[in-house]
């Protein structure tokens, strides 16, 4: 891990681990403009993109998102304005240097079909010049990060793989030179829901990881709120309506274009951002599978609770037999019961409301590491997180974003925050 | 047979330099093509050029075009490899412009999307995406100029030619029948030749992930 970390450490300047390694990225009055008549596609776009955060670009097509996103890489040359990146303005290096120290990934991943998996994921390394050997860990690293077994993955072609894999392969492709910033345009737009619906689970959890700067393209409202940390909802020529956290992008949109792009049903997206981990659990009673029913009962009467539960010894949970259940049993149940009503402590409070609804007790066992149980979640425990949450305090100032033109950006000396300052001259 | 038997030596000699002669036309055709359909390939307009092009070339006789060839460059070899390679450019620069156009531009902008320069994209991903039709286009012009490279034996060029002009003005004549047919196999036989090599060069080159 020692050598890998000094060699991130030379490509993005700060370490590996749970650290944010991405940087931040400032578009600073970017226009783009296609010929002198039309209106622009990107209008005077001011747009701070916090180091480490995701940040989501969503809006009808025609919008101008896209462009938005290729002129961070300069794949389009903005017009007008500046590219910052790291404090570095960008915007007159030599572009595919530039472009190489950035993940790039379209929809169904762009992999290239005449080369291998290992081929593909090793293009930028290869063009940077690493030698052989550290390019081949390289890859099976990033094939096990994005969960495709190396052995069986690393010398195949593209069309062997399913859309979902082909994907996976994009996002490693567009990791392998562990760049600060990923550029995603529509990932997952090409596979099926319930793929999108697993790759969008391992995207959180790689960049829970990584801490990149990512910037996702999407038209999809319910895959913006998910995956990011900020929302940008652009109209057209890429003016934006709203650039807020998802929480208050659904309780609070700032306009009549805000509230109909979100559509119908915000209160219940909302259930799709919180997070199990985040609902305090509750306690339960806990017995081994080697007592007997009527120690259990007794104890389940003692706490006044309804269902006992039996866990191995590894802390995993066999059976949540009702009290009801017990008295007719001879014995506590030994092996595993199927259809527990178990989620993990990452899934989204939605996965978990589905999963009460169904489940006898009317709760949810809440597990960790390894199926290791946690606690109990039930109905009313996800209420009030719900309640706090939509209140939307305690949460951070949102990033600076605008198409004002009469505006001079102050960049804090010790926080690094920026701030607006309007010109009030108006000089134009 | 006892017309092949006895001039054994002469008829492959003249098989080989048939061979010769069309591969390395194919080759410098492939090249020059593959050049040409690089500068045309991106603009809609040169594309439209190109294919009106290679239709235009492809129905001007090629005893015509050889006959015309004798005042500016004379007799023998030089005339014969200008107007193979001539004929051999059409097909391959054809399928040339539509392998290269027929690349996804979402997988150009990929390339460039990760650090590619444009003529790391050009050799890297769209040349070897367009391989095999470029390749077919070689395969088709390496038969056609099989036929166009025996007429080169009217400007004294080398090959199998030879033996059929000499068997034609003989008509009637002692061999002349044999002469023509033995003529006319060996060049069916090094054409069938030539497309296995041809052939088994795309088994080589062309790239597993495309052919799955």
């Amino acid at each position: 891990m020692s050598s890998q970390a000094s060699a991130e450490g030379q490509q993005n300047g700060q370490g590996a681990g749970q650290e944010v390694t991405g940087v931040p990225i400032l578009l600073d009055g970017v226009t783009k403009q296609y010929g002198s008549k039309s209106a622009p596609a990107v209008d005077h776009l001011t747009l701070e993109i916090p180091a480490g955060s995701t940040v989501m670009f969503v809006g009808p097509s025609g919008c101008g998102k896209t462009t938005t996103m290729k002129m961070i890489n300069r794949l389009i040359e903005p017009t007008e304005g500046s590219i910052v990146i790291d404090g570095e303005d960008v915007t007159t290096m030599n572009g595919d240097e530039l472009r190489r120290r950035m993940g790039y990934v379209i929809q169904a991943g762009g992999l290239f079909p005449h080369m291998t998996v290992a081929a593909n994921i090793g293009m930028v390394p290869k063009m940077l010049g690493w030698d052989k050997q550290r390019i081949a860990s390289r890859v099976d690293e990033l094939l096990e990060l994005v969960s495709l077994d190396p052995g069986q993955y690393r010398d195949r072609y593209p069309k062997q793989l399913s859309g979902g894999q082909q994907q996976r392969v994009g996002v490693a492709r567009a990791l392998a030179a562990d760049p600060p910033v990923l550029l995603m345009d529509e990932p997952f737009g090409a596979v099926d829901p319930i793929t999108r619906q697993r790759l969008q689970e391992e995207m959180i959890s790689i960049q829970q990881e990584l801490k990149k700067t990512i910037v996702i393209v999407t038209h999809d409202i319910d895959e913006a709120v998910k995956l990011g940390d900020w929302v940008v909802v652009f109209d057209e020529g890429a003016h934006i309506q709203q650039y807020d956290s998802p929480e208050r992008i659904l309780s609070d949109p700032a306009n009549d274009f805000v509230a109909d792009f979100v559509g119908r049903g915000a209160g219940l997206k909302t259930l799709g951002l919180a997070r199990v981990h985040e609902v305090p659990r509750m306690e339960a009673v806990v017995v081994t599978p080697e007592q007997t029913p009527a120690e259990a009962l007794r104890q389940a009467e003692e706490s006044g609770h309804g269902h006992v539960l039996v866990l191995d010894k590894q802390q995993r949970p066999i059976a949540w037999p009702s009290v009801e259940q017990l008295r007719r049993a001879e014995k506590l149940p030994h092996i595993h019961e199927e259809n527990l009503p178990v989620v993990g402590t990452g899934a989204t409070l939605e996965d978990a409301l589905d999963t009460m609804l169904v489940s006898r007790a009317g709760a949810a066992l809440v597990v960790g590491a390894r199926g290791r149980f946690e606690g109990v979640v039930d109905l009313d425990t996800v209420m009030e997180t719900l309640r706090d949450r939509r209140a939307g305090e305690n949460q951070p100032k949102a990033p600076v974003g605008t198409n004002d033109e009469d505006i001079t950006l102050e960049r804090s000396p010790e926080t690094g925050e920026i701030t607006i300052v309007p010109s009030g001259g108006g000089a134009r | 047979m006892d017309y092949v038997a006895e001039r054994w030596q002469q008829i492959a000699f003249a098989s080989w330099q048939h061979f010769s002669l069309v591969a390395q036309c194919v080759i410098l055709a492939t090249v020059i093509a593959v050049a040409l359909a690089m500068v045309c390939y991106r603009s809609e307009r040169l594309r439209e050029f190109a294919n009106g092009l290679t239709a235009v070339g492809l129905t001007i006789p090629s005893f015509a075009l050889i006959g015309l060839l004798i005042t500016p460059l004379g007799f023998g070899v030089l005339p014969a490899v200008v107007v193979l390679t001539f004929y051999a450019i059409l097909p391959i620069l054809r399928n040339a412009v539509v392998g290269l156009s027929s690349v996804p531009s979402a997988l150009v902008e990929s390339a460039r999307g990760i650090g590619m320069s444009r003529t790391a994209t050009f050799f890297r991903v769209e040349l070897p995406m367009a391989w095999p039709v470029i390749l077919t286009g070689m395969r088709i012009s390496s038969q056609m100029v099989m036929g166009v490279a025996a007429i080169a034996a009217y400007v004294l060029g080398p090959g199998l030619g030879g033996l059929i002009f000499s068997g034609l003005s003989r008509q009637g004549g002692a061999n002349a029948l044999a002469s023509v047919v033995t003529a006319v196999i060996g060049v069916i036989v090094v054409a069938m030749i030539l497309d296995a090599i041809l052939a088994l060069i795309g088994r080589l080159t062309i790239s597993r992930g495309l052919r799955v």
